[in-house]
């Protein structure tokens, strides 16, 4: 299914009350049926790492697409600028995402050769935003990667951000959650008390901890990448995606 | 992790960004991922000008022991300094 022929570019979508947004889209260039990726970038923006993730779906036969969740912002501003922008202005509001990842959604399944089939994943932030996603729109799947603030309380001093357990009972596609036992947002605690609410609900998932890794393990550009954690991280998701949207 | 927390003050004074010297407003002050320091969390410090953009912008990564050791030189060195020339302005 990998291929080395597809196009990845710039696209605008639509996205929250009609706003178009940039996004960076990555398809494969043949017209036989496949499933669609929404990637969602951690809160250091829209930036070549989270690209390169994107480019990265494509290759292994999917087309993808990442919201610019900072567009409005700070269009056409570099993304760590970008990023600062959208922290002076109190971050991304969640009712806001769910919007451009409806856009983005919408984008990938009307596309030509889609299968009608699409997932989303997200690292860091994102993950808290996959699960976001995942409770209030029909994806075919979600892969959570060590997303923070999901549940919990947050720390003293912190911006507050809702505890997202109660979505576990609207939860559309089967989830993918990926962590680390090193960290410390989520703690393995926090992860157990995810999965207990997924099981409460009766919503199929499969969680992965690693032992030696923490947070924000498959970032090959930082020292918190650990290549074990990371290679066979890929391979959950290559297999949840076969799985969830392949075909 | 994303901290999401966030100091914000009024400064006065200028800063130099890749392309040139700029009025500096605003500052941001937190600990979070760095985009270009190698470690893992560092403190980070925005000088912005919104008024010119997103990009009017000094941004520092500082591992959490230099950024101390910053914030102490800086206190340092305003208290060796007579307050009336401080005043002076």
């Amino acid at each position: 299914m990998a291929t080395d022929a597809f196009i990845s570019e710039t696209v605008m979508i639509t996205g929250h009350g009609g706003d178009e947004i940039e996004a960076y889209a990555a398809r494969p260039l043949d017209e036989s049926p496949r499933g669609g990726v929404v990637v969602i970038h951690h809160m250091p923006g829209y930036d070549a790492g989270t690209k390169e993730i994107t480019r990265n779906f494509a290759f292994h036969g999917y087309n993808a697409v990442m919201p610019n969740l900072y567009w409005r912002e700070a269009p056409g501003a570099s993304p760590d600028d970008a990023a600062a922008e959208s922290r002076a202005r109190g971050g991304v509001p969640d009712d806001r995402f769910v919007g451009d990842a409806e856009g983005a959604m919408n984008y990938l399944k009307n596309l030509s050769n889609s299968n009608g089939k699409v997932a989303i994943i997200g690292y860091c932030s994102g993950g808290r935003h996959a699960w976001l996603a995942n409770g209030n729109l029909p994806f075919d799947g979600a892969i959570v990667c060590y997303g923070a603030f999901i549940n919990g309380e947050t720390p003293e001093g912190f911006p507050p951000r809702e505890d997202l357990r109660h979505l576990a009972s609207t939860m559309h596609g089967p989830i993918l959650g990926l962590f680390g036992n090193d960290d410390v947002y989520p703690t393995p605690e926090q992860v157990d008390a995810l999965e207990a609410v997924l099981g409460d609900a009766g919503k199929p998932y499969e969680f992965h901890r690693y032992d030696g890794a923490g947070h924000a393990f498959f970032c090959v550009e930082r020292t918190a990448y650990r290549p074990e954690a990371a290679v066979d991280g890929w391979a959950k998701i290559w297999a949840f995606l076969d799985t969830t949207i392949g075909g | 992790m994303c901290t999401y927390q966030t100091e914000f003050l009024e400064v006065t004074g200028s800063g130099k960004g890749p392309a040139s010297w700029l009025r500096v407003t605003h500052a941001q002050v937190y600990v979070d991922h760095p985009v270009h320091a190698m470690a893992g969390h560092t403190l980070n410090i925005d000088l912005r000008n919104p008024a010119e953009g997103p990009a009017a912008r000094v941004a520092i990564e500082l591992h959490p022991t230099a950024a101390r050791e910053l914030a102490e030189a800086i206190l340092r060195s305003l208290d060796a300094v007579p307050d009336a020339v401080l005043a002076a302005g």
